[in-house]
C-alpha cells in the first residue's frame, strides 16, 4: 500500500506538468500508462495526503480514469472500457460546473486523413457514451488529433494499443 | 521568387523554333509509357557568355538542366571529359562527327549573358546528334536571379521535345517539415522548388498544420491547420502570405483539395462525428453537401474534367475508394483488393486513380483505372502515404516513414518519387523530415 501511495504521487506530479496544455507533451509518453493503470487500480477516492483537488484533471486521471482504447480501425466503447466512462459521467455529475474537451486519437496505422476522420469517431463515441448516461451535451467538446499526438512511442502493438485512444481533458474547472 | 515568377513570363521576349539541316529519317524520340527505358546519352555543354567564351550563369544554369534530365530517369549525361568539341559560339552547326563519336544522341547548348538593361538574355538549343537536325531552340530574357527558373524552363522543352508529354521541372512543392518526437513533432508548411532549391519555411511551427495543397490556377494553397486548437481548412497565397479560414463552421474541416478549375475546394467536414464531403465555391463561399452516410466519407479528389469525384469511405466495412459524380449522385465503390484503400487522387491525365493502401502491416502506392481495374503498386514499405502527382501524370511524390522506437528514435520520414511505371524511385532531398507533399502545376 505504501508503495501504491508513492507511486500515486509520483503519477499525479507527472500528471500535474501537463495538466494545463492541450496537447499531450512528451513527458506523458510514460505518465499516461502509469495514470492509466492506477486510474484502473484506484477504485477508492484518493487519500486526502496527495492532495489532488475535486474537479480537476488530476482528480480525473488519479480517481476516475481519463481516457478508454479502442480496437485497431474501431470507434465503438468496447464493455471493459465502458466501466471507464461511466465513472467519467458519475464523476462529471459530481463536479457540475466542470466543461471538458474529448480527444480522439488513432496509432500511426492509417492514413492521415482517415485517422482524422476515425479520431472525430472516437471522440464522439466517449462523447455519446457520456450524454447517453446523462451528462450535458453542452459540458463536451470533441476534438480529433489522428495519429498526429501519440502517447506511445515505438511501432510495436503496445504502443499502438495505447494510443488508439479517446481521453477526457477537463478545459473549464469547476468550483 | 513570385516577382521573378511574374518578370520571367513578359520578359519571354520570343521564342523561336525553327529546324536546320536536312529533315530526318527516324528521329530522336522516348516511349515513356514503356517500364524500362535505357536512358538517352546527351551531351549537355556549359553554356557560353558573352564573348562565347565561360559564363558563370552558363554553368550553372547547364548544371540546373542537368540534374533535371538525369532525375527524370530518361536521360544519361555525358561526362565533359568526354568532349572532342570543347567549345561552340552556337552561330555555327555543331561538329555532329564529334558528337557522334562520344555516342551522344542529343546535344544541348546554349549561351547565357547580362544585357545592358542589367536583365539575363539566355538562348538554347537542342540537337538531334544522328539526323543533325535541330530540335528545339528559343531566347528567353529575364531578371538574373530568375536563372534557375530559365534552366527548368528549358529542360521541359527538352523533356516534351523528346517525350511528347509536357514537363514538370518548373514546378514547386509544398509540402509538411517535421521535426521532434513523434509525441511532440512540430510541424509547418514549407515549400520549395521541384529539385529543393529555393526552399521557404512558411509557417513557424506554433500550429499543427497537415495535408497542403497546391492550386492548380494560383499561387494559393489549401491546407488543415489547428491554429487555436480548432482544425479548420484555410487558403493561403504564396505571393501575398494572406491566409483566411475557410472551413469555419461547428465541426470539424479537413482534407482539402481544389477543383481543376480552381475555383472550388472540396474537403470533409466532421457533424458530430461523422465526416461528410462538401463543395465550397471561393467566389460566394457558398457550400453544397455532395455526401449523406453515416459511414466516414473523406479524402476527395475530383476527376480533371471534373465530372466525377473519388474518395475515400468505410461504408462498406473497410475503408475502400468510391466514385461519385460532382453531384455527389451515383455512387459507386471501385476497389476491392484485399486490404483498405485511402487518399485516391485523380491523375491529371485523366487516365488512373493514385491511392495508399495497407495490407498486412505493409502500406503501398499504388494506381488503378477510375473503373476499379488494373491495380499495380508502385512502392511499399512499413508506411508509405500521400500521393501527389506531377502535373504530367507520369510521375508520383509521396512520403516514407520509418518505424520508431521505443525510445523515440527512427521514424525518419521523408519525400520520394516514383514513375507511373513504377521505375525511378527517388528521395526528395529536404532540410528536414518531410511529409504530405502535393505538386504544383507548371509555372507558366
Amino acid at each position: 500500500m505504501r508503495m501504491k501511495i508513492l507511486s500515486v504521487l509520483a503519477a499525479v506530479a507527472l500528471v500535474g506538468g501537463c495538466e494545463t496544455a492541450s496537447e499531450e507533451s512528451g513527458k506523458s509518453s510514460s505518465s499516461g500508462s502509469t495514470a492509466l493503470k492506477l486510474a484502473h487500480t484506484a477504485n477508492a477516492p484518493a487519500p486526502a495526503s496527495v492532495g489532488v483537488k475535486a474537479g480537476t484533471q488530476q482528480d480525473l486521471v488519479v480517481n476516475v480514469g481519463d481516457r478508454i482504447f479502442f480496437g485497431y480501425d474501431k470507434f465503438t466503447v468496447v464493455p471493459e472500457q465502458a466501466t471507464t466512462l461511466n465513472k467519467q459521467a458519475a464523476w462529471m455529475k459530481a463536479n457540475p460546473s466542470v466543461t471538458v474537451t474529448v480527444e480522439g486519437h488513432c496509432d500511426e496505422r492509417g492514413t492521415r486523413e482517415y485517422n482524422l476522420a476515425l479520431g472525430e469517431r472516437r471522440a464522439n463515441s466517449v462523447k455519446d457514451f457520456l450524454v447517453a448516461a446523462g451528462v450535458n451535451p453542452e459540458r463536451i467538446k470533441t476534438i480529433s488529433y489522428g495519429k498526429e499526438r501519440p502517447v506511445a512511442l515505438g511501432s510495436n502493438d503496445t504502443a499502438w494499443k495505447q494510443n488508439r485512444r479517446g481521453v477526457t481533458k477537463v478545459t473549464g474547472a469547476g468550483s | 521568387m513570385t516577382r521573378a515568377n511574374k518578370r520571367i513570363k513578359t520578359g519571354v521576349l520570343f521564342v523561336l523554333c525553327f529546324l536546320i539541316g536536312k529533315p530526318a529519317g527516324a528521329e530522336l524520340k522516348i516511349d515513356i509509357t514503356k517500364a524500362v527505358v535505357e536512358p538517352i546519352p546527351m551531351a549537355i555543354t556549359n553554356f557560353v557568355g558573352a564573348n562565347f567564351g565561360p559564363s558563370k550563369y552558363g554553368i550553372d544554369i547547364a548544371r540546373v538542366i542537368k540534374a533535371d534530365l538525369e532525375r527524370s530517369g530518361l536521360f544519361r549525361a555525358i561526362d565533359p571529359k568526354a568532349f572532342i568539341q570543347k567549345t561552340h559560339d552556337i552561330k555555327s552547326l555543331p561538329r555532329f562527327g564529334d558528337w557522334r563519336l562520344i555516342n551522344a544522341q542529343a546535344l544541348i547548348h546554349g549561351r547565357a549573358h547580362l544585357i545592358l538593361d542589367g536583365r539575363l538574355r539566355v538562348e538554347f538549343r537542342l540537337w538531334d546528334v544522328l539526323a543533325e537536325q535541330q530540335m528545339v531552340a528559343f531566347v528567353l530574357t529575364t531578371v538574373p536571379s530568375a536563372w534557375r527558373r530559365v534552366a527548368h524552363i528549358i529542360a521541359d522543352a527538352v523533356y516534351k521535345r523528346l517525350t511528347g508529354e509536357e514537363g514538370y521541372f518548373d514546378t514547386r512543392i509544398v509540402y509538411v517539415a517535421e521535426q521532434g518526437p513523434q509525441n511532440r513533432r512540430v510541424k509547418r508548411l514549407a515549400v520549395m522548388d521541384q529539385d529543393g532549391a529555393n526552399h521557404l519555411f512558411l509557417t513557424q511551427g506554433k500550429s499543427l498544420v497537415l495535408t497542403p495543397r497546391f492550386s492548380p490556377t494560383q499561387q494559393e494553397i489549401t491546407f488543415l491547420s489547428y491554429y487555436g486548437r480548432v482544425p479548420r481548412v484555410y487558403l493561403k497565397n504564396l505571393d501575398t502570405g494572406r491566409e483566411e479560414i475557410l472551413g469555419d463552421f461547428r465541426g470539424m474541416t479537413f482534407a482539402p483539395r481544389f477543383s481543376p478549375d480552381g475555383k472550388s475546394v472540396i474537403m470533409s467536414m466532421a457533424k458530430d462525428g461523422n465526416s461528410e464531403i462538401y463543395v465550397m465555391k471561393l467566389s460566394t463561399r457558398e457550400v453544397r453537401r455532395l455526401t449523406n452516410h453515416s459511414a466516414i466519407d473523406t479524402s476527395p479528389s475530383y476527376s480533371p474534367d471534373q465530372k466525377q469525384i473519388v474518395f475515400n469511405s468505410d461504408r462498406g466495412g473497410k475503408p475502400h475508394l468510391y466514385v461519385m459524380s460532382a453531384n455527389g449522385k451515383k455512387v459507386r465503390r471501385i476497389s476491392y483488393g484485399k486490404g483498405r484503400y485511402n487518399t485516391p487522387v485523380w491523375s491529371p491525365r485523366g487516365d488512373v486513380i493514385a491511392f495508399t493502401k495497407s495490407y498486412r502491416g505493409l502500406f503501398y502506392i499504388g494506381v488503378m483505372y477510375p473503373d476499379g481495374s488494373g491495380e499495380r503498386l508502385l512502392d511499399k514499405d512499413f508506411l508509405v502515404e500521400a500521393p501527389t502527382w506531377a502535373p504530367n501524370g507520369r510521375v508520383l511524390m509521396f512520403f516514407r516513414q520509418g518505424r520508431t522506437r521505443a525510445d523515440g528514435t527512427g521514424g525518419k520520414t521523408r519525400l520520394w518519387s516514383v514513375d507511373l511505371t513504377g521505375e525511378n524511385k527517388r528521395e526528395i532531398v529536404t532540410p528536414i523530415d518531410a511529409s504530405d507533399p502535393a505538386w504544383s502545376p507548371l509555372n507558366r
